[in-house]
């Protein structure tokens, strides 16, 4: 196959078993790859009531065919699995270059199966693959298991792996792959850690081919020109995703202090220009890629000393502003050490925010803070706690299971800023309608990526929408939902669409696959990829009543800023976005809708 | 005027384009493995160097060769290998300090940077400008001067 590798490759971690499996052509043109294949692999073989830490659950990587190639921005790959933290259908994107080694090594999926008695890592080499003994890394950081595993298979492997939060089940623990870089959400390192499997190292020697060499290459040139002239892109370039601090509080949709306002008037502090001029050593690109926002940063203070990368935006916001922090440094070894530990940086500093919130409200005391009086502001204490949860001791063991777990243990449960027990990021929805509304109906809970509307609403791209209005919000929202499902499962980055589109990317992969791919056909691939894992979810007992947002953001208006006043219109804007998706007024797709998907049955 | 290909490691951001650029034009796939440039990633650090022949003026790779394949084209100045008189010793691979000579043991093919006849794909495709194939002299200076530049800065501040 020219894209696809063609294979896929089985690991029953149970009785050892690896085989290998054609990848399916006609599932492919359907479901593209990554995310797509992987959730329709998931619908095909798991059970959506099963416990997600267990051995029936199947945990799958999945690259997709742009993944080794030089499409710009594009060597991505998706980990698909039943998350712990929401108990929906999960899949979680990362870069770098362990999805590209794992094309090299002649696969375009890794499905895990069961459980292995004893802590294993997987060695694939090409076609040798070996389950073998990870005694000696249980317990390791993620920096020392990736140095260790290289020194005992190849010094250019690349390394996917769990830290002691993966091992320990914290519920919103990570993957990372390349030491730095993140499948962030949802609990995918914790599935991880149930089955025992520490790490996935890769070598490859092979190759992505090629259906249509000359008419990729003017593609690719032709999507690059774009990206590169995009000023978002080149934004991102310049400060790294953190550059939006600034822009979001300045129309007052910055949540602050676990979304008790919406507006943080020091934010600038913990912003994109002041980590470049501070803290940045210089900008780093995933594989393939021609945007370059990651950061390789160092702090130098004392107190919150380490090398390594970030923060990204929504870290930024997480240990920031929504802990009311305007300490970047802190900020920083926050993530550093969730990095190091794998954790979802995201829900971690917002369980804390959730903590302070509680400990601010006297629900919680120093009694079980273990003695930290955990008020917003302070930077110390969330560093503290970090280090805690990472490790689940004393109070940390709590915040390791997220902020809904956290809050309803003590009754009260609207405390948490989550939609399906998943912790929405930094954008505010009292402030940004669509948002709110993708946040609500989004397949794995609160997430930004899988909708991300803030590119129309607040930056522009590719035309400007006001954000505080809910007119055509649906159909926005159902648009990026799809375009997202659609690229996520290509392999190319979300940041691409800051220059290109659907008609780009499906230029691209049709010159690649050899697969004629129209536009239409495109983002149809990603409606019926959202619509599966919508049935998915519903067959796992979520129903309409989940599709909602936390209390405070419907009634609470935002106190201070330029969005003052705004509340979150979702009950205005959800029973569209059902229609619109043909889907009933439960929101259960349709007969109708499912045939048109080629879903029925 | 003779060009020459640069490289500017501190620019490299480690995303591997030149690989792809370099595996694709040469092997007609995407096969980093036989591409005729790395960028060699140290995660810990972040720091990324791309590592290509220099094409060297007197090149241990020639002088090693003992049937000529391995020569220096006078007219461009590029060390090139005619794999038609190799006899696929692989001396050149031993000799190269850089080891930016290798040898495919599928293929039996040396595996080294021949500048794509003046026309870099690797360069084409850095979106960090850390290749950059330029007029030698202008190269030179842009990199004396780039340093010389910090020299300036550091004067400002004790001025």
């Amino acid at each position: 196959m020219f894209g696809w590798t063609g294979n896929t490759l089985r690991i029953n971690l149970s009785n050892g078993a690896v085989t290998r499996e054609a990848t399916d052509p006609k599932l492919a043109k359907l479901y593209i790859g990554g995310r797509g294949l992987g959730s329709k692999i998931m619908f095909e073989e798991v059970d959506p009531r099963v416990d997600p830490l267990s051995p029936e659950n199947k945990l799958i990587f999945a690259a997709g065919p742009f993944t080794g190639t030089y499409a710009p921005s594009a060597g991505r790959y998706m980990v698909i699995t039943k998350g712990p933290l929401t108990g929906t259908i999960a899949s979680s994107n990362s870069g770098g270059s362990f999805g590209s080694e794992l094309k090299y090594a002649g696969y375009d999926l890794l499905i895990i199966e069961g459980k292995a008695n004893k802590p294993v890592y997987l060695w694939i080499n090409d076609d040798q693959v070996q389950i073998r003994d990870a005694a000696h890394i249980w317990g390791k950081n993620v920096p020392d298991t990736t140095d260790q595993l290289r020194a005992e298979t190849d010094d250019e492997a690349k390394v996917a792996c769990i830290g002691p939060s993966g091992e320990k089940l914290a519920l919103f623990a990570c993957i990372m792959n390349e030491m730095h870089r993140a499948a962030g959400r949802s609990g995918v390192g914790a599935v991880m850690g149930s089955k025992n499997l520490k790490a996935v190292v890769v070598v490859g020697s092979g190759k992505v081919e090629v259906a249509d060499p000359g008419g990729f290459k003017e593609a690719v040139l032709k999507a690059r020109r774009k990206i590169q002239a995009h000023p978002v892109a080149q934004g991102l370039k310049a400060y790294g995703t953190d550059v939006l601090v600034n822009i979001l509080n300045e129309i007052g949709s910055l949540p602050t202090r676990n979304y008790r306002d919406g507006y943080y008037p020091t934010a600038d502090k913990v912003g994109g220009e002041s980590l470049s001029k501070n803290n940045l050593l210089h900008p780093k690109g995933c594989f393939s890629c021609i945007i370059s926002c990651g950061r390789v940063s160092r702090v130098t203070n004392p107190k919150y000393l380490g090398e390594g990368e970030g923060p990204e935006y929504e870290s930024a916001w997480a240990f920031g502003p929504d802990c009311g922090i305007d300490n970047l440094e802190a900020a920083t070894k926050a993530n550093y050490i969730c990095n190091e530990m794998g954790l979802d940086t995201i829900t971690m500093g917002a369980t804390i925010a959730c903590a302070m919130d509680m400990f601010e409200d006297g629900i919680l005391t120093l009694k079980e803070t273990d003695g930290i009086p955990l008020r917003f502001g302070n930077a110390e204490g969330m560093v503290e706690m970090v280090r805690k949860t990472a490790v689940r001791e004393g109070f940390g063991d709590k915040l390791a299971l997220g902020s809904y777990r956290l809050a309803e243990s003590y009754g009260r449960p609207e405390y948490s800023m989550s939609v399906k027990k998943q912790e929405t990021p930094a954008y505010d929805p009292r402030g940004v309608q669509g948002i709110g509304l993708n946040y609500a109906t989004n397949n794995r809970g609160g997430c930004h990526v899988r909708g991300y509307t803030i590119s129309v609403e607040v930056l522009g791209s590719p035309s400007k929408m006001d954000p505080h209005v809910t007119e055509g919000k649906a159909n926005l929202d159902i648009a990026f939902q799809n375009l997202t499902a659609a690229l996520d499962s290509s392999g190319a980055c979300l940041f691409s669409t800051f220059g290109i589109g659907a008609d780009e990317l499906a230029e691209m992969l049709s010159a690649l696959t050899g697969v004629p791919y129209t536009t239409q056909e495109f983002v149809k691939a990603g409606e019926r990829i959202w619509n599966l894992e919508r049935i998915w979810n519903l067959k796992a007992g979520f129903t309409a009543k989940d599709d909602t947002l936390p209390e405070r953001m419907l009634k609470d208006p935002i106190k201070t800023g330029p969005s003052k006043g705004g509340v979150s219109q979702l009950p205005k804007m959800l029973p569209e976005y059902y229609e619109l998706r043909g889907w009933d007024k439960e929101g259960v797709p349709t007969e109708g809708k499912l045939e048109e998907l080629l879903l029925a049955g | 005027m003779k060009k020459v290909l640069m490289i500017h490691a501190d620019k490299c951001t480690g995303c591997r384009n030149c690989e792809l650029a370099c595996s694709f034009s040469h092997e007609g796939a995407f096969r980093p493995r036989l591409s005729r440039v790395h960028a060699y990633s140290w995660e810990r650090e972040g720091i990324s160097v791309p590592m290509m022949c220099q094409h060297c003026g007197e090149a241990p790779c020639v002088s090693v060769c003992p049937t000529g394949a391995m020569h220096l084209n006078e007219a461009n100045g590029l060390v090139e290998w005619n794999k038609n008189v190799c006899t696929r010793c692989k001396m050149c691979t031993v000799a190269c300090p850089f080891g930016n000579a290798v040898c495919d043991a599928a293929s039996g093919s040396i595996i080294k940077c021949d500048m794509c006849k003046g026309d870099p794909e690797c360069v084409k495709f850095c979106p960090s400008e850390a290749l950059t194939y330029v007029e030698d002299t202008i190269a030179v200076r842009t990199r004396n001067k780039a340093f010389a530049a910090k020299f300036k800065e550091a004067f400002k501040e004790v001025s």
